[in-house]
């Protein structure tokens, strides 16, 4: 119920479009998912883990994500309104159907264990503060405040980011920082992400894949 | 002057916890100059600027551990107030719903300027409030609630959290004091509440729903409601109109204050304010008895007892949300001092 208000709101104040709109309250079928994800699995994997990979792109971890927040990124890909070449590609393969489908097939798959972020005890630290505390002096609100008390998503809007692989999460904030992602809400992760140090998106990168989600 | 930037050029060195200085220009701290670059205003000349000291910072100090513990205790009731659910908290808030930056932030209401302004005369109760009765009252208004008794361990570790935050700070300082409460942006002429609704959907809604219900999931608190029955009730300081503007100006949406023009942040505080909630504890039984006692010393700036979007009049029910029953605050009407008073 709730998290269907969430989408209302969102989709009236991003102005979405009425198609894009229609398209997100298509309801999936993970079954038929399954079989339209044949293409995603090179990269996310048969389990949706993902892959970290280091120094690369890194490919994030899609099992247990929200159904409809996975549903959008896929239209914003396919809408140009989130940038990557091959997801693009990919998504532009999917129907509005399709994309109902594989966001539920993903979503129902236990959520997997992330890597990457091998950084030292101090710099963990420190990505802890900014995940559940955030850093006011720099006015750096916790990540905690928007994607929930252990990081693992609320509704449908923030997408969860525990035990998300570093490699991931670090390219999103510094897609953020230098205006390459723009596909948030109000711009809700952008002004945060501008105020962070590269040291600082680093430690709650790590920090962030270091947490394990225990699965319903 | 003198004296206090060498305070500062101490402090920066050694990482002391709890600065406080009176504002000069060539000594802005970093969490000030952050405010400053984000469009706050500087200190002015002789403004009090007290930076409250971190959790860090207190892991560090040289405290009693058990002191310690008690002062951890607080930070942990003040930011997960909900664990007093059902005792002392009968709506869905935090302190730190409010109180952002777990009670430090300059701008909203930082919670150590109440540990070295009180014990003080206040209009509200028209007595003289210490620490503790201050603190009551936020439970019996904006956390709709019970307060915990005083002297009791959780009113104690609430207080002391209050107080280690105020380390450093000068008692009962002279001086006005930097980024104080939610401070209003200057009042528009005109107030709109369709102007505020349509800003609300579009600015607010996404966290705190349509409806104002706020987000819980899974049992667990996560954005505050700005009206009904998980709210704050008609008691709380931030049903005055004024005070929601000034929150709303200087810290939403999260992490974009002072995004929203002085126009919108009045519109959708009047929007706002102009939603149900629960009773005000100070209730007669009466609305329009009630506006008449407490309309000067408080009610006057709120929209209580004033004619609702719908021709209703606000707040003229005997709802009290989840609290289920009236529950009177003890400090209203408690005649303290009275030997005194009479000299």
């Amino acid at each position: 119920m709730t998290s269907k208000r969430i989408t209302g709101g969102l989709g009236l104040l991003l102005g979405v479009g009425l198609a894009a709109g229609q398209a997100m309250a298509l309801e999936g079928d993970a079954e038929r998912g399954q079989a339209a994800a044949g293409t995603c699995v090179a990269c996310h994997q048969a389990d949706g883990s993902g892959m970290n990979v280091p120094g690369g792109e890194s490919w994030p971890r899609l099992a247990g994500m929200d159904a409809d927040y996975i549903a959008k990124q896929l239209h914003d890909f396919k809408g140009g309104r989130r940038q990557n070449a091959s997801m693009m590609a990919f998504a532009n393969m999917l129907d509005d159907q399709q994309i109902a489908d594989v966001a539920a097939y993903y979503s129902e798959m236990p959520v997997t264990a992330a890597q990457g972020g091998d950084v030292d005890d101090v710099l963990l630290a420190r990505g802890e503060q900014l995940a559940l505390r955030g850093d006011w002096d720099q006015y750096i609100v916790s990540c905690k405040s928007c994607h929930g008390p252990r990081n693992e998503g609320v509704g449908d809007t923030f997408p969860g980011i525990a035990s998300q692989h570093a490699g991931y999460i670090e390219k999103q904030l510094r897609a953020w920082q230098a205006d390459e992602r723009g596909n948030d809400p109000q711009n809700l992760m952008g002004a945060i992400a501008k105020r962070m140090s590269d040291e600082d998106i680093t430690a709650v990168a790590a920090w962030l894949a270091s947490q394990a989600v225990a699965s319903e | 002057m003198k004296l206090n930037r060498t305070t500062l050029a101490v402090a920066s060195a050694t990482v002391v916890a709890g600065i406080s200085l009176a504002a000069s220009a060539e000594t802005l701290h970093p969490a000030v100059e952050t405010l400053v670059e984000m469009g706050y205003p500087a200190p002015l000349e002789g403004e009090l600027v007290h930076i409250p000291p971190t959790m860090a910072d207190l892991e560090a100090s040289d405290l009693h551990p058990e002191t310690k513990q008690v002062i951890r205790r607080g930070y942990d009731l003040f930011t997960n107030t909900q664990q007093l659910r059902g005792e002392n908290v009968y709506n869905d808030m935090n302190c730190s719903s409010c109180h952002l930056g777990e009670g430090r932030q300059p701008f909203s209401a930082p919670v150590w300027a109440a540990a070295v302004t009180l014990p003080n005369y206040r209009g509200k109760n028209d007595h003289v409030n210490n620490l503790e009765e201050r603190i009551a009252g936020c439970f019996a208004y904006s956390m709709n609630g019970v307060p915990p008794e005083y002297g009791s361990d959780d009113m104690l570790a609430l207080t002391a959290y209050h107080q280690w935050l105020a380390k450093g700070a000068p008692m009962y300082p002279d001086q006005p004091i930097y980024g104080r409460g939610f401070p209003a942006p200057d009042r528009p002429d005109e107030l709109s509440y369709e102007n505020g609704e349509a800003l609300y959907v579009e600015n607010c809604a996404i966290c705190h729903s349509e409806d104002g219900s706020g987000y819980y999931q899974n049992g667990e608190y996560v954005f505050p409601p700005p009206w009904g029955d998980g709210s704050n009730n008609w008691g709380a300081g931030i049903v005055r109109v004024h005070t929601a503007a000034g929150f709303i100006k200087n810290n939403m949406p999260l992490g974009q204050p002072l995004s929203l023009s002085d126009q919108e942040a009045w519109d959708i505080a009047y929007y706002m304010s102009s939603q149900e909630r629960p009773q005000d504890p100070r209730y007669t039984g009466d609305v329009a008895e009630t506006l008449e006692r407490f309309g000067p010393s408080f009610h006057r700036t709120s929209l209580y007892g004033q004619e609702g979007p719908n021709g209703e009049i606000l707040a003229d029910h005997a709802n009290w949300g989840e609290k289920g029953d009236e529950v009177k605050p003890w400090n209203i009407g408690q005649p303290r001092f009275k030997e005194l008073k009479a000299q």
